[in-house]
């Protein structure tokens, strides 16, 4: 009764999505307005982080080699890491401005594990090219977090980080098991599905 | 008597004013979008063609997830902050 793994994707491609539409959001009407209500201000970091543990059953139950778990894991570490430290400096517990250093940390590691566990070139296939896609939009898409990090109110930063997740969002709906990209399609990658 | 005060205050709400229009527009835009992709890539949408199918590809569909997503947006997040943003 397991989703096929497309399917996992696609699901974390739409809470990407609702995270872009929150930032974007907070982006358009200021920190102020924004956290004028409280389960507001809580409401991206604690969706960054439910979304850190929900990729722990995805690192148990969809990777089918070491390297491709250790990226998963590699995920759900900093995901929940960056949620945790958000919801700490949301919240007043976490006072060093340091802890801002971790959601554009979060974005270079889950490049580099993009990029590190996807072995094939672009155009191998459809998951080959999305992977060295995403691995390089997150490592470039670093600099809106670590600018947000040293100035946190600057719009553009903020809306740049949001635009990252709803690139990520995009890219991740278009994920298939085995598909060409742009017609190509190793004859090593196999047959498609469907 | 000067009234650049008043024209200050003028200025800044109509620098400001496009904030809430953009928010009320987020949601339905999500929407249009999953709406648009439905109908440029029908087969991604199986209930249109739900012979066959299985489960997963029944209850998971990435138009119809973009469209979920910019109503639930739209409907728990813009219209609260709409209104705070108008008491602003």
């Amino acid at each position: 009764m397991q989703p096929p793994a497309e399917h996992v994707h696609w699901m974390f491609a739409t809470g990407f999505l609702l995270l872009s539409l929150f930032l974007f959001a907070e982006a358009i009407v200021g920190e102020e307005v924004w956290r004028r209500r409280a389960w507001r201000a809580y409401l991206w970091p604690s969706f960054a982080f439910l979304m850190g543990v929900l990729m722990w059953p995805v690192m148990t139950f969809f990777t089918n080699s070491t390297i491709h778990m250790v990226a998963h894991g590699a995920w759900a570490q900093v995901m929940m890491l960056a949620g945790g430290a958000e919801l700490g400096i949301v919240r007043g517990k976490l006072q060093s401005p340091l802890w801002r250093l971790a959601t554009p940390f979060a974005f270079v590691v889950s490049g580099l594990a993009f990029l590190l566990h996807e072995q094939n070139p672009w155009l191998f296939q459809r998951s080959a090219f999305l992977h060295h896609f995403l691995g390089w939009t997150l490592l470039v898409g670093a600099v809106f977090p670590l600018a947000r990090a040293v100035r946190p109110s600057w719009a553009v930063a903020q809306a740049g980080f949001a635009l990252v997740f709803a690139v990520a969002a995009v890219a991740l709906y278009c994920d298939r098991d085995l598909a060409p990209v742009f017609g190509h399609l190793s004859p090593l990658a196999g047959e498609p599905h469907r | 008597m000067s009234s650049q005060t008043a024209t200050q205050v003028q200025t800044r709400t109509a620098t400001l004013a496009w904030r809430p229009r953009v928010i009320a527009l987020l949601g339905p835009l999500t929407v249009a979008a999953g709406i648009a992709w439905a109908i440029l890539q029908p087969w991604r949408l199986t209930l249109l063609h739900p012979h066959g199918q299985g489960f997963w590809f029944l209850v998971v569909e990435p138009p119809l997830l973009v469209v979920i997503a910019g109503v639930a947006f739209h409907t728990l997040v813009a219209r609260t902050l709409l209104r705070d943003l108008e008491e602003s």
